[in-house]
């Protein structure tokens, strides 16, 4: 899946990849797609959870060219948040 | 650098000793040392505190003296009643399943049957924690494995209503609630943990209940009870028994008081922002409260409370031994990093607890602020 932006969180170990994502989520316009690309294990459960508590949509996962997680998620909660 | 005598609020880890457990255990060290197994004198003695301890256990729990067996440890116990299960119903088939927020015990007793050719299968659990039924009426399992209640966030688990319904015997890992709660029924073996009520480590408690198919899953042994092997720590099982007993006969008090505390704790932490209570807020453990703070890094938040004297657990996974998250977490789809566990001592005052809730949200607010938010 094609997304608007991609957040390289290689490397970074919890909680940093779902800061990431919170900081740059609105970087992309309403409905677009934010990609984190994580090697961190609890990024599999704390992208969609964060996702839940933000009111954005969690699309699913897939890898990046080197293998590495890539969790999509839509912005879809208004600015602010 | 030395710590100040803190506040313990770790006692789901482990239980600070029960002063009944440790008068007990100076008199069991003079008499408990001998093999029960042996004829002479010295021995019968070691046999008395064995059968006591027995005698006594089964009578705090609520079961049969023969239902009762000490091992090693809790993890021990759990391994012992899973597999022992399993071997006991191998002509009904091979069919494991536990919950996903099974103690790592559980999970691991399920990898090893499964590396022996088993089938080993967890059933999802709701956003509380708390096992889903329609998802275990489809498991069709040989061996059910269900805790009474959860060891991270204190979820109660519908043991007898599923034991009710469901035609597999059922391991039940009492470890989080024996003592603090009375056993739920239904279940066919079930295993607890003596340093989480306050007696010492070292001594776990198997349960198999009379009638039920139960075989040695491992190299069995000549001891008194088949179902152990080694010697049995006499006089810490006999230690065991008198600190359960003594947590039994004032429970009532204990639990309501640390109830109130709990939900003390759980009204302050909703108060800081972008924290999530999770666990059932009702149907609990009385003692234990977990939650997680967004963008906070667990590792931080434990060794910030502890320069302020506060000793507490956590699930994440900068602070676990493994690199993963704590699985109990994943499975409930709860943040998992930034979490703490904090569970609290019979003797925990209401001052300490509100002395917690002074000093965390600044803790969490310049964690946060660190972190560059």
């Amino acid at each position: 899946m094609n997304a608007d932006l991609e957040l390289d969180c290689r490397g970074m170990i919890c909680p940093r990849p779902v800061i990431e994502l919170a900081r740059h989520v609105e970087d992309v316009p309403p409905g677009g797609v934010v990609a984190v690309v994580a090697d961190d294990a609890a990024a599999a459960y704390d992208v969609p959870a964060w996702c839940r508590m933000r009111g954005h949509e969690y699309v699913g996962s897939d890898h990046a060219e080197d293998g590495v997680a890539r969790y999509l998620v839509r912005r879809t909660a208004p600015p602010g948040r | 650098m030395s710590t100040p005598p803190g506040t313990y609020l770790d006692t789901a880890s482990s239980e600070p000793l029960h002063p009944a457990a440790r008068a007990v255990l100076d008199q069991a060290l003079e008499r408990g040392y001998a093999d029960p197994r042996r004829l002479h004198g010295d021995a019968r003695s070691a046999r008395l505190l064995l059968d006591n301890a027995r005698e006594a256990t089964a009578q705090a729990l609520g079961v049969r003296p023969d239902e009762v067996s000490f091992t090693p440890s809790g993890t021990h116990a759990v391994h012992l009643g899973v597999l022992g299960l399993v071997a006991g119903q191998a002509r009904q088939g091979d069919r494991l399943v536990a919950s996903a927020v099974e103690h790592s015990a559980v999970m691991h007793a399920g990898q090893w049957h499964a590396a022996r050719g088993g089938t080993f299968e967890t059933v999802p659990v709701d956003e509380v924690g708390r096992v889903r039924l329609d998802a275990l009426d489809a498991a069709t399992p040989t061996v059910l494995c269900l805790q009474s209640a959860n060891h991270e966030v204190g979820t109660l688990q519908p043991v007898s209503d599923v034991a009710a319904t469901s035609g597999a015997p059922l391991f039940m890992d009492a470890c989080g609630s024996a003592g603090r709660l009375p056993l739920p029924d239904g279940w066919a073996a079930a295993a607890a943990s003596a340093h989480k009520w306050g007696g010492p480590a070292g001594v776990g408690v198997l349960l198999v209940r009379k009638g039920v198919r139960w075989r040695n899953p491992f190299p069995g042994d000549d001891r008194v009870d088949e179902r152990t092997t080694g010697m049995e720590n006499v006089p810490a099982a006999l230690a065991a028994a008198a600190a359960l007993q003594a947590v039994v006969a004032d429970r009532d008090e204990v639990n309501a008081r640390q109830a109130a505390l709990v939900d003390r704790l759980r009204a302050g932490l909703a108060r800081i922002p972008d924290t999530q209570v999770v666990g059932d807020p009702a149907d609990r453990l009385p003692h234990l409260l977990t939650c997680s703070f967004l963008y906070v890094d667990g590792e931080a938040i434990v060794s910030e409370l502890d320069r302020r004297g506060f000793a507490v657990a956590s699930g994440s996974a900068c602070t676990a031994s493994t690199l993963e998250p704590s699985h109990v977490l994943a499975a409930m789809g709860a943040l998992t990093h930034g979490n703490l566990r904090i569970s609290l001592a019979r003797e925990t005052p209401a001052a300490e607890v509100d002395r917690l809730l002074e000093v965390l949200p600044e803790i969490v607010r310049r964690i946060r602020e660190d972190a560059g938010l």
